[in-house]
C-alpha cells in the first residue's frame, strides 16, 4: 500500500519542480471581446494587425506619428497627385516567399476595391514600378499615407490567397505567424524568426475571443489570460482589488455621440439641438454609467487627438432651465401632460441605438428620463446597429445613440470628412449643412501647410461645437488588465496593435 | 431474413426517410424564417462584416450586388435547395468561408460539449436517482428533490460563473474559459450536466420505484434471487428503459443550454455561431447550422431507438 502512494508523491513532487523550473513564461494569452471568423483584411484586418501577423506599408506610434513600416519612405508629386511608396527590401512573408511591390499592389487593390478606407480616399490608380508602389489620386490628399496604416490595408502573402483571389489563410511579414487559428474564438501565434525588424521577446501568444465581460474578468482574476482588453465597470473595479493584477485605462479617440437629424423640422434650428445638448447629464454617465468622471464628452474631439481637441473651446453645459428657454423661443408650449407641442404636434422622438456596447442603451434611458424634464417624449428604440445607417439613408432618423471612432486612421480626416462633409454621413451629420466646414476640411485634406491645415482644423472644430450636427456625450477609456510579472506592455489609445512583441516576462 | 433484423432496418429506413424530410422542411423553414425577419439584409450582413467603424450604407450596396440579395426569394431559395443536392451548403454570406468548414470545426466541438454534459448529468442523475428510488419518501429522496428544483431553477449563465468563480477563479482546479485540453471542458460540462441531472435524477428514481414495485420484481424474489441480483439483472434493466429515452428528450435542453454555455466559455461551438448568423443575417449559416442540428436530432433518435431495442428485445418481436 505505501509504495504506490510514495510513487504518487514523488511524481506530486517531481511534478511541482517542473512547474517551478518553468516559472519564467515565454508565452502570454491575451483576451478581448472581438471574434474573428475570417481571413479577410476587409473583414478581419483589425485583429490580424493588433496582432502583428500582417504588417502596413506605413505605420504609427501611440501618439498617431506616422513611421515606416514596410514602405521606408513617401513622398507625394509636386501637383500632389501621385504617391510614390519605396518598398523595404529583404523582407519575407511568413511562408518564406519574398515580399515585392507586386505583392503590396495586389493587396492595396483589393482593399480600394471592397468596402475600407482606400474606397473613401479619391484613388484613381495603384501599381508597381520597381521596388516602390504608386498611387494616383484624383485630387491632392495628404491624409493618404494614414490611410495605408489602417488596419484594412495590411498586406497578406500572394500565399494567402485561394485559386478564385479569396483570403483563405493568414500569412503576413509580421513578428508573429499563426501556428492554429479557431474560427471565431482563438488564434495561436508563434514567434517569426526571420522577421525583419526586432524580434518579439515571447515565444508564442494566444489570442482568445471571450464575448462576455463578465468572462474576460474571471479570465483576468485566476490569470488564466494575462492581458485582458475592454472590462465593463464592474470587472474593471473589481480587477483593481486583486494583488496580481494592474489595471489601466487608456483615453482613446473613440466618442459616445448623439446624431441628431437636423433635417426634421424639429430639429432644423441649432438652438433645438443646443437645448438637447444642454439637457444631456454628462458628469452623471461618466460617474454612474461609464465610471471615468473626467470622460464627460464637454466637446466632440477627445483629448487623445491632440490636434483637433481645442482648449480655446467653452466646455458643453448642462442647464435644463436654459433648455427650457431655447425651445420655447422656437415656438414650443408645454402640454397638459408637460410634453412640449407646436402646432398641434408633440415633441415626441424615437431614438436608435443598438445593444453591442452594453452602456448605449443604459445611456439612452438615461437622456429618456433627462429629456422628459424638458418635455421631450423620447422612446428608445434597441436594434441592430445597421438601423442607423438605414435610417440615415431614407430620411426616417431621428436621434441616434452609438459610438464613433474618429481614430480609425491615425489622422482622423478620414472620419470627419466622411461624417462631416458635403451631405453629411451614415456615422455623422444628417440633414445638416455647413460651407465653412466644407470649405476648412477640403484644405486639411489637401494641404501640406501645417499653419494652415491646424487653422482649418480649429473653423471645422468650432464649427461643430457651436451647430452641434452630432452631440458628443462622453469619451471612450480602453480598459486593460495586466499580469503584474508581464512588464514591456504598450497599450496604444489607436488600437492598431496590442504590443505582443515588446511584451516580456519578469522573472 | 430474421425478425429482428428486418425490424432494425425497418427502423433505418423510416429514420432516412425521415431525414430527408427534416433536411427539406428546415431549410425552407429557416430561409422563409430569416426572410420574414424584419430590417434590410444587406444592411445587417455588412454590419456582421465589416464592424460599426467601416460599415455604411455604400458597404450595404456593395453587399447586395455581391450576394444577389434583390433576387426574388424564389431563386434564392432554389438556388439553395440545388447546392443542397449537390451537398453543398454554400459559403457563409457574412464571412466568406465554406459553411460546410465552419459547421464541421465548431459541431465537433458541441458535440464534445454536449458529450461531456450527458456524461456530467449521468455521473450525477444515476448514483443520487437509484439511492433515491431504492429508500422512495426517505431523507435522501426528499433532500434530493429540493435540491433538484433549486438547481433545474437556476439559468445555464449564473450556475456557469457560479461555478467558475469556486472551481477555477477560487481553488484554481480548472481554468475560466477557452478550449486548451480536457480540462477546459470539465466546468462548462457540469454547467450543462447539473441542469439536465437536475431532472433525470428524478426520472431515474421514479424507473426503479416502478421498478421496484413491479409484479416480475416480486416474482425473481419468489424465485429466489438475491435482492443485489434482483437489482442488477432485472430492475436496472427495466429502469434504463425510461431513462435512456429521457436522456434523448433532454438533448432539446441541451442545444438551448449550449448556446449560452458556449458563449460564456467562449467555447467555439454550433449554438454560439448560430445565434452570431442570426444576428448577422447569414442565410446560408443559419440554413446550414439548423440542417445539422435536424439531421442530428434524427440520429439521436435513431440511436436511442437502436439502444432501447438493445435493452428489451421484445419490442423488435411484437
Amino acid at each position: 500500500m505505501i509504495k504506490p502512494l510514495s510513487a504518487v508523491i514523488c511524481i506530486a513532487i517531481a511534478g511541482a519542480a517542473l512547474q517551478a523550473t518553468a516559472e519564467t513564461k515565454s508565452s502570454v494569452t491575451i483576451a478581448s471581446p472581438w471574434e474573428v471568423a475570417s481571413y479577410d483584411p476587409a473583414i478581419a484586418g483589425f485583429a490580424i494587425q493588433k496582432l502583428q501577423i500582417m504588417e502596413n506599408l506605413v505605420d504609427a506610434d501611440v501618439n498617431g506619428a506616422l513611421r515606416p513600416g514596410l514602405a521606408t519612405a513617401w513622398t507625394a508629386s509636386k501637383d500632389g497627385l501621385s504617391w510614390q511608396f519605396t518598398l523595404r527590401s529583404g523582407v519575407k512573408f511568413h511562408d518564406g516567399s519574398d515580399f515585392t511591390a507586386e505583392a503590396a499592389v495586389t493587396a492595396l487593390t483589393r482593399a480600394w476595391k471592397q468596402p475600407g478606407v482606400l474606397k473613401k480616399a479619391p484613388i484613381i490608380g495603384i501599381s508597381a514600378s520597381g521596388e516602390t508602389v504608386v498611387i494616383t489620386l484624383e485630387k491632392p490628399f495628404t491624409a493618404l499615407p494614414a490611410f495605408l496604416a489602417h488596419a484594412t490595408t495590411i498586406i497578406p502573402a500572394p500565399a494567402a490567397f485561394d485559386a478564385d483571389g479569396n483570403p483563405a489563410q493568414m500569412i503576413g511579414t509580421g513578428p508573429f505567424s499563426v501556428s492554429n487559428f479557431t474560427p471565431p474564438q482563438s488564434i495561436s501565434l508563434v514567434r517569426n524568426d526571420a522577421y525583419w525588424g526586432e524580434k518579439a521577446k515571447l515565444d508564442s501568444a494566444t489570442y482568445l475571443a471571450a464575448g462576455r465581460a463578465e468572462t474576460r474578468a474571471l479570465l483576468a482574476e485566476s490569470g488564466d489570460a494575462d492581458v485582458v482588453f475592454t472590462l465593463d465597470a464592474a470587472g474593471y473595479s473589481h480587477l483593481q482589488h486583486v494583488d496580481t493584477i494592474e489595471t489601466s485605462a487608456v483615453p482613446i479617440p473613440r466618442v459616445v455621440a448623439l446624431k441628431v437629424n437636423a433635417g426634421h423640422p424639429f430639429f432644423s434650428d441649432a438652438k433645438a439641438r443646443q437645448a438637447l445638448s444642454l439637457a444631456i447629464p454628462r458628469d452623471g454617465i461618466a460617474r454612474a454609467i461609464t465610471r471615468f468622471p473626467e470622460a464627460a464628452a464637454d466637446q466632440l474631439f477627445p483629448p487623445a487627438l491632440n490636434t483637433w481637441h481645442s482648449a480655446d473651446l467653452e466646455p458643453l453645459q448642462t442647464d435644463i432651465e436654459v433648455a427650457k428657454s431655447l425651445l420655447s423661443e422656437l415656438g414650443w408650449v408645454a402640454g397638459p401632460d408637460g410634453i412640449l407641442t407646436r402646432d398641434g404636434e408633440r415633441f415626441s422622438i424615437t431614438l436608435r441605438t443598438f445593444p453591442d456596447r452594453p452602456e448605449l442603451p443604459l445611456i439612452a434611458t438615461a437622456l429618456q428620463d433627462q429629456w422628459r424634464e424638458i418635455g421631450i417624449e423620447l422612446e428608445v428604440s434597441v436594434a441592430n446597429y445597421s438601423e442607423i445607417p438605414a435610417g440615415h439613408q431614407d430620411g426616417s432618423l431621428h436621434v441616434a445613440l452609438y459610438a464613433r471612432n474618429y481614430g480609425l486612421t491615425p489622422d482622423p480626416i478620414g472620419s470627419v470628412l466622411q461624417d462631416f462633409g458635403t451631405g453629411g454621413g451614415d456615422w455623422g451629420a444628417m440633414g445638416w449643412h455647413n460651407q465653412k466646414v466644407v470649405e476648412a476640411l477640403d484644405i486639411i485634406a489637401s494641404t501640406v501647410d501645417p499653419d494652415q491645415r491646424q487653422a482649418s482644423i480649429a473653423t471645422v472644430a468650432k464649427e461643430l461645437h457651436q451647430e452641434l450636427p452630432v452631440i458628443p456625450i462622453v469619451w471612450y477609456q480602453h480598459t486593460v488588465s495586466i499580469d503584474k510579472n508581464l512588464k514591456g506592455v504598450i497599450i496604444d489609445p489607436l488600437q492598431r496593435s496590442y504590443g505582443l512583441s515588446d511584451m516580456y516576462w519578469a522573472n | 431474413m430474421s425478425p429482428p433484423l428486418k425490424s432494425m432496418l425497418g427502423v433505418l429506413a423510416a429514420r432516412g426517410l425521415q431525414a430527408v424530410i427534416v433536411a427539406l422542411i428546415v431549410g425552407i423553414v429557416s430561409f422563409a424564417m430569416m426572410y420574414a425577419l424584419p430590417g434590410d439584409a444587406a444592411y445587417r450582413i455588412a454590419a456582421g462584416r465589416y464592424g460599426y467603424d467601416m460599415m455604411d450604407a455604400a458597404a450595404a450596396e456593395v453587399v447586395r450586388l455581391e450576394l444577389g440579395l434583390d433576387d426574388p426569394w424564389l431563386i434564392q431559395l432554389w438556388s439553395w435547395i440545388g447546392q443542397l443536392m449537390q451537398f453543398d451548403l454554400g459559403n457563409s454570406l457574412v464571412y466568406g468561408s465554406p459553411v460546410v468548414d465552419e459547421i464541421a470545426t465548431q459541431l465537433g466541438f458541441s458535440l464534445l460539449l454536449a458529450g461531456g454534459a450527458v456524461a456530467a448529468s449521468l455521473l450525477i442523475a444515476l448514483p443520487v436517482g437509484i439511492v433515491s428510488g431504492l429508500n422512495p419518501g426517505g431523507l435522501f429522496d426528499r433532500t434530493s428533490m429540493g435540491l433538484s428544483v433549486f438547481l433545474r431553477a437556476i439559468p445555464a449563465f449564473a450556475l456557469g460563473i457560479v461555478l467558475v468563480l469556486v472551481f477555477a477563479v477560487q481553488l484554481k482546479l480548472f481554468p475560466v474559459a477557452g478550449f486548451r485540453g480536457f480540462d477546459n471542458l470539465v466546468l462548462p460540462s457540469f454547467t450543462l450536466g447539473i441542469g439536465l441531472a437536475a431532472v433525470s435524477n428524478r426520472v431515474v428514481r421514479d424507473a426503479v420505484v416502478d421498478a421496484m414495485n413491479a409484479d416480475w420484481r416480486l416474482f425473481s424474489r419468489t424465485k429466489g434471487l438475491s435482492s443485489r441480483l434482483t437489482l442488477i439483472r432485472h430492475v436496472l434493466r427495466n429502469a434504463a428503459l425510461p431513462v435512456v429515452t429521457y436522456v434523448g428528450v433532454q438533448l432539446a435542453y441541451l442545444i438551448e443550454g449550449v448556446v449560452i454555455v458556449e458563449t460564456v466559455f467562449a467555447w467555439p461551438g454550433i449554438g454560439h455561431a448560430l445565434v452570431h448568423a442570426i444576428f448577422g443575417r447569414d442565410i446560408a449559416m443559419v440554413q446550414g447550422t439548423a440542417l445539422t442540428l435536424g439531421l442530428l436530432y434524427v440520429a439521436l433518435n435513431l440511436i436511442i431507438d437502436l439502444a432501447c431495442r438493445l435493452i428489451d428485445p421484445r419490442g423488435s418481436v411484437a
